[in-house]
């Protein structure tokens, strides 16, 4: 039998009960549709995560901070007390003191530069600005340094240049407009930063604006600057301050050639570690966020196979029956010299074309669904978060899923395949 | 393709033991080319067995079936089912009709089995229904045919892959002796015309009367041949 003819006959064998077909394709699609949209949602989050993590900095960027042994955290409680370090200093921060950090100075940096692969290591020093302005008022803002090639969101404009000798920073969306600007009109613009000094005198520095930033989950409502701002800003803010005090930053970013693999990146890690520092890159810190969006949706998945395991015993089910009906065809097919081979892929194409239907309809009442659910979503309770897509539906998962679920079929199917191959023409053909 | 099909000694045991039964004790004959015979017997005789047995369907406990001479269990599965496919005709009592199909698409089955294209199977099934007369009832449902125009459609299916033997197993058993007589004739006319080998197992008298030779078979065993 010619394979068009195999798939033809069986496609048409599927319909005969159709009651009992459209019954096994219906728990078929409902597992497909539950693994369909947790994936969608899944690969949304992760796609919107992604480009949220951009607003932290570049990939090829290292944060690095002093490996505290002190640091609370599991199997520290058992470990003994680091020994005093009198070139070691510390800083107490959060609410109550809690967090301790230690505290790093340039002798790290030099140390830091000499590791193989670490391009550059610049402080991160924490910038507190007092206002900034445009044509109209004065206003709060939160700073960011920007360390490596930037890869933020933009909404319009572009990044700042890390390299740049000029000031330059990109602004969060809504300060556009208390500034005295449109989207469009900013860019390009001076605005005016005022910063007061560790001996209380208020300075000014302009910079230029490059970019607008999309609204963001992570870092919301942080301007972006450029290492020439925030040397300047810093010069500013530390003037006064014992020299000491000055050199004093609790982490360094560290950027190293985005040619390294990821074996690379490993060893410069326990370069680092062994000289008693800790990096993690911007990925480390996707991981963490990805590792439980993962579990999420692996609880969730694991209800689309249980529902999918509960449809192939349906798809076993059904054609063990439909095998049970056709006796005397299987049998007039064998006398008629169909091998048992074809008959076994007859029967094994119908298992599949069953899990075809009930994953491709259930796919695509996913995506419709996870369409609307997108348009209500932007449109209502994630008003707040431009450019989440909550549900994204690429190909490959949508193919991945029914040919997965094809095959699972197609499994299910080679029990009662099996048994129609065997079947006895005589047995089958003999008058009851 | 001429085909002689022969027996040696050809025995059918079922079951084992004391509680075995001997369905063909010991069975040998000839079947030549262009023949027309009948296989008589009761219900329960072996009659059906050894239709089965000459047919390649079902295999012997002890002797051996010759196609052309060649020992049918020397041959592969596969080859079995192509000699089945191109050379072997079935007609059945009951008629074994895929009743929500359409007459076209029951007849061409044995073309589709052997992979021949869709133009050249249609072309081929459309000859052997006006064969059979039936060439304006190619696009009904087979649900919707009478016994005898069934039977019919039945003979054209046999006929499609121009066979060299007929198998059929009480081919008028279901049917009235008025449209009986249709069938029967057009299986004879088959015999007569195109040398095709007829091999019908029956009880019928008349159609026995009319087949070239007779073969009684009794608990298993010829008991004599040319009366019946």
């Amino acid at each position: 039998m010619k394979s068009i003819d195999l798939l033809q006959t069986a496609s048409s064998n599927m319909l005969r009960s159709k009651a009992r077909t459209l019954l096994t394709v219906i728990a078929i699609f409902i597992g497909a549709m539950t693994i369909t949209l947790t994936n969608g949602i899944g690969t949304g989050i992760k796609s919107y995560l992604n480009r949220q993590i951009g607003n932290l900095g570049a990939t090829n960027v290292m944060m690095i901070q002093l490996t505290d042994k002190n640091a609370p955290g599991p199997g520290s409680a058992s470990s003994a007390p680091a020994a005093y370090n009198p070139q070691q200093k510390t800083q107490a921060s959060g609410m109550r003191g809690e967090v301790r950090q230690l505290v790093m100075t340039s002798r790290d940096i030099s140390t830091i530069k000499s590791i193989p692969n670490i391009t550059s290591a610049t402080p991160e020093h924490v910038l507190s600005a007092d206002y900034i302005m445009g044509t109209g008022g004065k206003y709060q803002l939160s700073l960011q340094q920007q360390f490596g090639s930037t890869t933020a969101d933009m909404l319009t404009g572009r990044g700042v240049g890390i390299a740049s000798a000029q000031n330059q920073i990109t602004l969060p969306d809504n300060y556009v407009s208390p500034l005295g600007y449109t989207d469009q009109t900013i860019i390009g613009k001076p605005i005016t930063i005022g910063i007061t000094s560790a001996e209380g005198k208020q300075s000014t520095v302009v910079a230029t604006v490059t970019g607008v930033q999309q609204k963001t989950l992570i870092g919301a409502s942080a301007a972006f600057i450029n290492t020439a701002l925030a040397n300047q800003l810093y010069a500013i803010q530390s003037t006064g301050l014992p020299s000491a005090t000055a050199d004093s930053f609790s982490s360094v970013e560290a950027t190293f050639p985005t040619s390294l693999t990821d074996a690379q990146i490993t060893t410069l890690k326990n370069a680092l570690s062994a000289k008693g520092y800790s990096g993690q890159t911007i990925k480390d810190r996707e991981n963490t966020v990805f590792t439980v969006i993962n579990v999420i949706i692996i609880v969730f998945d694991m209800f689309g196979a249980i529902a999918l395991l509960a449809a192939s015993f349906g798809i076993i089910n059904t054609l063990f029956m439909a095998v049970q009906e056709r006796t005397k065809e299987i049998g007039l097919m064998k006398a008629l010299g169909m091998s048992p081979k074809r008959i076994f892929t007859l029967f094994s194409i119908e298992a599949a074309l069953i899990g075809f239907w009930g994953s491709a309809l259930g796919v695509g009442f996913a995506a419709l669904l996870g369409k609307v659910i997108n348009t209500v979503a932007t449109k209502g309770f994630l008003k707040d978060f431009p450019g989440l897509t909550l549900l994204t539906f690429p190909l490959t998962t949508v193919v991945a899923v029914i040919v997965g679920i094809m095959l699972i079929a197609f499994l299910a199917g080679t029990l009662p395949a099996f048994r129609a191959s065997r079947k006895d023409p005589i047995e089958a053909l003999r008058y009851e | 393709m001429k085909i002689t099909i022969a027996t040696k000694n050809v025995t059918k045991t079922y079951g084992k033991g004391e509680a075995a039964l001997k369905a063909l004790d010991n069975i040998s004959l000839d079947i030549k080319a262009g023949e027309s015979v009948a296989i008589i017997g009761k219900s329960g005789s072996g009659k059906s067995t050894l239709m089965h047995t000459l047919a390649l369907l079902d295999k012997p406990s002890k002797g051996s079936v010759l196609v052309n001479g060649e020992d049918a269990s020397r041959m592969s599965g596969r080859q079995l089912d192509t000699l089945r496919n191109k050379s072997y005709g079935f007609v059945f009592q009951q008629f074994f009709l895929n009743a929500n199909d359409t007459v076209l698409n029951n007849v061409i089955l044995p073309l589709k089995i052997a992979g021949v294209g869709r133009r050249e199977r249609n072309k081929r099934a459309i000859e052997v229904l006006k064969a059979v007369e039936l060439e304006d009832k190619a696009g009904s449902k087979a649900a919707n045919l009478s016994g005898g125009q069934k039977q019919r459609v039945c003979i054209a299916r046999a006929l499609i892959n121009n066979p060299s033997v007929i198998f059929a197993d009480e081919p008028t058993g279901n049917l009235d002796s008025v449209t009986g007589k249709t069938v029967e004739d057009l299986l004879f006319k088959l015999n007569r015309e195109q040398g095709i080998t007829l091999v019908i197992v029956t009880h019928d008298k008349d159609i026995a009367a009319r087949c070239g030779r007779q073969l009684h078979i009794k608990d298993g065993k010829l008991t004599g041949r040319g009366e019946i």
